[in-house]
């Protein structure tokens, strides 16, 4: 007898090209691809953890740690680090200035903390500031045509301008009338912010309108006008989340142009006042005396560095985690 | 192409009056008085006397008006009688610093060779580091290589130049004493010895500067050439025979360095800009140190004249990035 016939008991088998594929795992939302993806990227991923835990430390940090920065401790003045009692045992340390003190006895780790304060504060508004101005110009220069020649003109104007000096000069020349009207600080950090700000938006705005350039002739923008979206709630709900992924890689790097710019003024000591710390204000204080205490210019100068470090990796693993393209692979 | 160099020039220059009109306008809000420093003993009469010898009497516009004249008419003539020997020139006012009242252009002549020297030699440096990094870490992509030139250059683009500028002072001018921390302007070069000296001062500003520079520029060159490396005519050169040292050094390196060429344009008014801080760093007295210097004496002229060049060279820059890359690559038509 020839083995011709299909057993009964045995299932049917449709053919291999025709067989239904069940979906063999659930579907994943955008959001868990994009933190896969950006989960690769080792430096990415320490420049996040490293950004939480110095913005946390600025911000709790002054509050376990409530040493007046300010106070002069004229007895204990010029401590060193205790961690140069490792290598010289004769070196003037003490667990009463962990980080050492300056030559007016002030504490340096509360001097850290609060100037990472001033220097993470300023950061962070300039970074929103910009952000905010860049992507409101390309948003409008993308969507409304008729505005579109005259904005793009200003910011190709404001790209010609010459960023550093235009910074110095206006920090010096609005310094007395703002501090007036704002008190010291308060009128320093606004307009060091405001300044940063506006001599920032201008690739975020290029970048936001060419996007939506494309996005709005796209056929969802259509269909949205179709059935009487307003035009403000179609580049609210439409054309806004589909440029959040260019806007947050600049986002990360305004962070870090804002924190060098900030420091770089403070150094060239047009920043903040003199018995004000930030990073760059301790760093350029502590130049003249490097060769006796070189922890006063690394300590602040490797805070300034390390973040930026890690906002910069930080850009650069989002980049490649909200680029479709590069995701998956 | 011809067209549109003229245009984008013709172009330039109402972009380059709206700026130094706006730096003009913010300078005249500056709350500093020149006449601070005269004596209280001095009478008004006299001090308003003073006062519009330094060109202070006249309402801005007449000033700004002033300013432009001297400074696209005056000073142009005043070149041709140097160069020349002419004499146009006699008695006509000049843009006059008000810390040492002499002529601005000429205190910028004289410090513009520093600049120019330090700046210049540290773009060639980063140049030709930077380009051999990025192509030979984009065709060994993930290598060892690759790997740690990324994170060497994404150390160089963190790190301000006001950290690594002390770094280096402490260690290679404190610790091991080789090279010195100032930078001295007055050095001449004549010979062997005085020419070693002069590039053991120029080592430490140079390699603050070309590391910047190199990080960027190697990122980009790397980004480039790895567009590049997947594109079909490498296919086509390796398939037709040629050899791997010519497909990438000749076909896929000379498309690769399009873009970096605009770049390198775009870079260098920022260069100048960026180098104020590394000239106050090391003491070289260039444009950038005679910037700051001006700007805290409240000498306004100065500034305004120093400003609006870095304007000008962005511009102009700006102009010669976008011509060369019409140049360079001929799938670019501007007309």
């Amino acid at each position: 007898m020839t083995d011709n016939t299909t057993p009964a008991d045995e299932p049917l088998q449709a053919i291999e090209a025709l067989a239904d594929k069940e979906p063999s795992k659930p579907p994943r939302s955008r959001a868990k691809d994009v933190w896969d993806q950006f989960r690769k990227h080792k430096g990415a991923t320490f420049g996040l953890g490293f950004l939480i835990f110095i913005t946390l430390a600025v911000m709790i940090g002054p509050m376990l740690y409530d040493v007046d920065p300010q106070k002069p401790d004229i007895r204990n003045k010029n401590f060193r680090p205790i961690y140069v009692a490792l290598w010289d045992a004769d070196a003037k340390t003490g667990w009463l200035k962990p980080l050492g003190s300056d030559q007016l006895g002030r504490d340096q780790l509360a001097q850290m903390l609060s100037g990472g304060r001033a220097s993470m504060a300023v950061g962070w508004a300039a970074m929103v500031l910009s952000l905010f101005i860049g992507t409101a110009v390309g948003v409008a220069a993308g969507y409304f045509k008729r505005i579109d020649g005259l904005l793009m003109r200003t910011t190709d104007l404001f790209l010609a301008l010459p960023i550093l000096p235009l910074l110095l000069l206006a920090v010096t020349l609005f310094r007395q009338p703002l501090t007036a009207s704002f008190g010291l600080e308060g009128g320093m950090f606004i307009l060091i912010v405001t300044m940063i700000a506006v001599t920032s938006w201008m690739p975020t705005a290029r970048i936001v309108r060419g996007d939506i350039l494309a996005i709005k002739e796209r056929e969802f923008v259509l269909a949205a006008r179709s059935i009487g979206t307003t035009r403000f709630k179609i580049i609210r709900r439409h054309l806004l989340p589909n440029v959040l992924s260019p806007i947050m890689v600049s986002a990360a790097l305004g962070l870090a142009t804002a924190i060098i710019t900030e420091s770089a003024l403070s150094f060239l000591g047009v920043g903040f006042p003199s018995d004000f710390p930030t990073w760059g204000k301790m760093l350029a204080d502590a130049v003249v005396r490097m060769e006796e205490f070189p922890e006063r210019v690394l300590l602040p100068g490797i805070a300034i560095s390390l973040t930026v470090l890690s906002v910069n990796y930080l850009g650069d693993g989002l980049r490649d985690a909200l680029d479709p393209r590069i995701r998956g692979r | 192409m011809l067209s549109y160099a003229t245009r984008r020039l013709v172009l330039s220059i109402p972009t380059l009056l709206f700026i130094s009109f706006v730096i003009f306008m913010l300078l005249q809000l500056a709350p500093g008085d020149p006449m601070a420093q005269v004596p209280l003993t001095v009478p008004p009469e006299v001090k308003q006397k003073m006062r519009e010898a330094l060109g202070l009497g006249e309402p801005p516009l007449v000033q700004y008006w002033k300013w432009l004249v001297q400074v696209f008419w005056t000073e142009p003539k005043v070149f041709i009688d140097w160069a020349f020997g002419t004499n146009m020139t006699e008695g006509a006012q000049r843009v006059i610093s008000w810390q040492t009242r002499s002529p601005v252009m000429d205190i910028i002549i004289q410090r513009i060779p520093q600049t120019l020297w330090v700046v210049g030699t540290a773009y060639v440096v980063a140049i030709l580091i930077a380009i051999p990094v990025g192509v030979y870490s984009a065709y060994k992509q993930y290598s060892v290589f690759d790997q740690a030139g990324t994170f060497v250059t994404m150390i160089g683009f963190s790190i301000p130049p006001f950290f690594t500028g002390p770094l280096l002072i402490v260690v290679f001018s404190v610790q091991l004493g080789w090279f010195p921390s100032i930078y001295d302007t007055t050095h001449v070069v004549n010979d062997w010895g005085s020419f070693k000296i002069q590039l053991q001062q120029m080592i430490m500003p140079v390699m603050v500067l070309a590391l910047q520079i190199t990080a960027q520029l190697s990122r980009y060159m790397r980004a480039s050439m790895l567009d590049n490396l997947n594109q079909d005519y490498v296919r086509t050169a390796r398939a037709k025979g040629l050899s791997e040292a010519i497909v990438v050094n000749v076909h896929v390196v000379r498309n690769s360095l399009i873009p970096v060429v605009t770049v390198i344009a775009l870079g260098v008014p920022a260069i100048f800009g960026g180098a104020i801080i590394t000239e106050q760093v090391f003491k070289v007295n260039g444009i950038g140190q005679l910037l700051i210097t001006a700007l805290f004496a409240n000498d306004l002229p100065m500034v305004m004249t120093l400003t609006f060049i870095f304007a000008v060279l962005i511009v102009l820059f700006n102009l010669v990035a976008d011509i060369l890359y019409g140049l360079l690559d001929p799938r670019i038509r501007y007309d």
